[in-house]
């Protein structure tokens, strides 16, 4: 899940009937299963929830090209350095497509982005972590991009239409991104020693911080219970992460490798594993800055954005020049 | 977004064959190069010129991933890695037929990632260090209108492998000449700080473009067979695309004819034995294992 913590501005979740006749015609539209589009009468928290969520979507994106970025050179073969490449470019694009869709919303990219930069919009907690070896490209791909999956495939379904065709469109390509990492742990669980080694070691320290992208508990969360009546959120925290554990143990299992949590159980009553909270003390220092990589990770899209100045100056002073020449020959 | 089933297509024959069955079947077949046996000296110059093909597009290609999530603008992350993939692409069937044709049983990756910097045979141009995002793009352009011209001279190869290759990659680098060649003009003819940065860059670089038109005794014995240009007969076509280009970006081309040179023999700026230390780790580190 690559929004955590998205805030909505309500205190409880109204009835249709405590609604202003507007509003309650909206909220009745999604009760239908219509999409909201962007021109249409929207009640203010409903925007500016999703430009939180969106834009918090979008900043993962491409804050999380980093870690992956991090091996691209030095990807072991032709082959996987190409697919490795093409992923974190899908990444890139569905920035795009991400921040395109809050754009509709009457908030601009750049706007967006200095958000970010002030270290006022967060991106998901997972992207503060290492890429130690290669294995983590496989990890990551088939943890992280699983995760968000969880997350996406339901959103496909939102009420917000540029969102819900941007998560169409993103969806299609983030279950090849983590076909793409189970094929990478698949060679390193069944190849040599270090090989195997380097996969354990991965599936170690990418679990619990996986778990941690659905979130803390939010049954109780009036934030939740807002987002899910406007069918901008689809499912709980919870329900994900059992999903995602449900999935993903048996994937662990079939690699030959150990999750590394001593509570993991198969529950015949629930028909699902009980397994360990991760911890949510290391969740909370992460958001607030202090996971392993949070300096260097805003530092970096600091610094491209800094640095990527002149250049988007100098583009747009070539475009105005373009402009006056052409206003001079219609004046003629 | 990825054009990556093109770029995963590694079949160099399959490539070859539909190329061929493109071309007018030669009067006598028996005389065409790139059918066994071929003429030793040819073979060998064909490996060394294959190997300069798939070095440079190995290295720029390189080169270019290095900026993957640093970019300057959202576009340009996904542009640029677009143009990485399809260099890495025709690595893979340059360096996959120079192994071919070797006939020592070394693939693609065996090339790229087993041999030290003096086995290397790109020009010094590509292995630069990126510099700022003028300095990428100037490389890229002044590379981009030597590519095009290069592959649109080998599509119409007696090798017909070569051939085969060129005509794909060639499509590929018109879109990336048209690219780099856009945004050269829009930099340079932007603000004055965009001007200063891509005159500074190409004041660099010129230099180095010299060494793709030098030709020596392997060009000879390609050109000769009709393998493969002269390199020196692309330098007429290469100015007609550049200089034009520069004038409309109010840029000055550096005076004087001199060209750093050696990549092609193997001799080196130090900047390819740190990429290499890094794009061959874990193939060093691990020898033997599958990935």
């Amino acid at each position: 899940m690559y929004a955590q913590l998205v805030k909505t501005d309500a205190t409880q979740v109204r009835g249709l009937d405590e609604m202003p006749p507007e509003e309650r015609a909206f909220q009745e539209r999604i009760d239908r299963g219509e999409k909201i589009e962007p021109k249409e009468w929207m009640p203010e928290g409903y925007r500016k929830t999703l430009i939180r969520q969106i834009g918090q979507h979008a900043h993962s994106e491409i804050v999380g090209q980093l870690p992956e970025g991090n091996w691209i050179t030095r990807a072991p073969t032709l082959e996987r350095k190409a697919i490795l490449l093409a992923k974190v470019q899908d990444e890139a694009g569905h920035g795009l497509y991400l921040y395109c869709a809050a754009e509709t919303l009457g908030v601009s990219r750049d706007e967006l982005m200095e958000l970010l930069h002030a270290g006022k919009m967060k991106y998901s907690s997972i992207f503060n972590y290492p890429t130690l070896t290669w294995a983590d490209m496989g990890a990551v791909g088939w943890l992280v991009d699983g995760a968000a999956i969880m997350n996406q495939v339901p959103l496909q379904r939102t009420s917000y239409g540029p969102y819900s065709r941007a998560m169409i469109r993103i969806c299609k390509e983030e279950s090849f991104h983590q076909r793409q990492g189970y094929d990478i742990m698949t060679k390193m669980a069944g190849g040599t020693p270090a090989q195997k080694h380097m996969a354990q070691d991965a599936l170690n320290r990418f679990w619990f911080p996986a778990l941690m992208m659905f979130g803390p508990s939010d049954k109780d969360s009036v934030h939740s219970a807002q987002s899910m009546a406007w069918r901008i959120k689809m499912n709980t925290n919870d329900e994900l992460r059992q999903k995602f554990v449900d999935q993903t143990v048996p994937q662990a299992e079939r690699l030959g490798l150990t999750v590394p949590d001593e509570g993991l159980r198969w529950n015949e009553d629930k028909g699902g594993y009980d397994f360990s909270e991760p911890d949510w003390s290391e969740f909370f220092e992460v958001i607030a800055g202090n996971g392993p990589c949070n300096r260097e990770r805003l530092g970096a899209r600091v610094k491209a954005w800094e640095d990527g100045a002149w250049f988007r100056d100098g583009l747009k002073a070539h475009a105005d020049k373009a402009v006056r020449a052409r206003m001079a020959v219609a004046a003629e | 977004m990825p054009s990556l089933p093109d770029v995963m297509t590694r079949d160099a024959a399959a490539l070859a064959a539909s190329a061929a069955a493109a071309r007018p079947a030669p009067d006598d077949p028996a005389d065409e190069v790139g059918r066994e046996p071929v003429h030793e000296p040819t073979r060998a110059a064909l490996v060394e010129f294959l190997t300069r093909m798939g070095d440079n597009t190995l290295v720029l290609g390189h080169r270019l991933s290095e900026w993957c999530g640093h970019g300057p603008a959202l576009e340009e992350d996904i542009g640029v890695a677009n143009i990485a993939l399809d260099l890495i692409g025709q690595t893979q069937f340059w360096l996959g037929l120079a192994g071919e044709v070797e006939g020592r049983g070394r693939k693609a990756d065996d090339l790229a990632f087993l041999r030290d910097v003096w086995e290397f045979r790109n020009v010094l141009l590509v292995e630069l260090p990126n510099g700022d995002y003028g300095h990428t793009l100037m490389r890229q352009f002044l590379f981009d209108a030597w590519h095009v011209e290069a592959l649109r001279a080998l599509a119409a190869s007696t090798e017909v492998r070569v051939a085969g290759i060129a005509a794909k990659a060639v499509k590929e680098a018109h879109y990336h000449l048209e690219k780099s060649a856009d945004l050269v003009v829009r930099l340079g003819d932007g603000t004055e700080e965009s001007r200063r940065r891509m005159q500074a860059a190409l004041d660099v670089l010129w230099p180095y473009a010299g060494e793709l038109f030098l030709g020596d005794a392997v060009d000879a014995v390609l050109a000769e067979a009709g393998i493969a240009p002269d390199p020196a007969s692309l330098r007429a076509a290469w100015d007609a695309t550049v200089r034009p280009i520069l004038a409309e970006a109010t840029l000055r081309v550096p005076d004087g004819t001199f060209a750093h040179k050696g990549g092609r023999r193997g001799i080196h700026t130090e900047h390819l034995g740190r990429m290499l230390a890094e794009m061959q780790f874990l193939q060093r580190a691990y020898p033997g294992a599958t990935w």
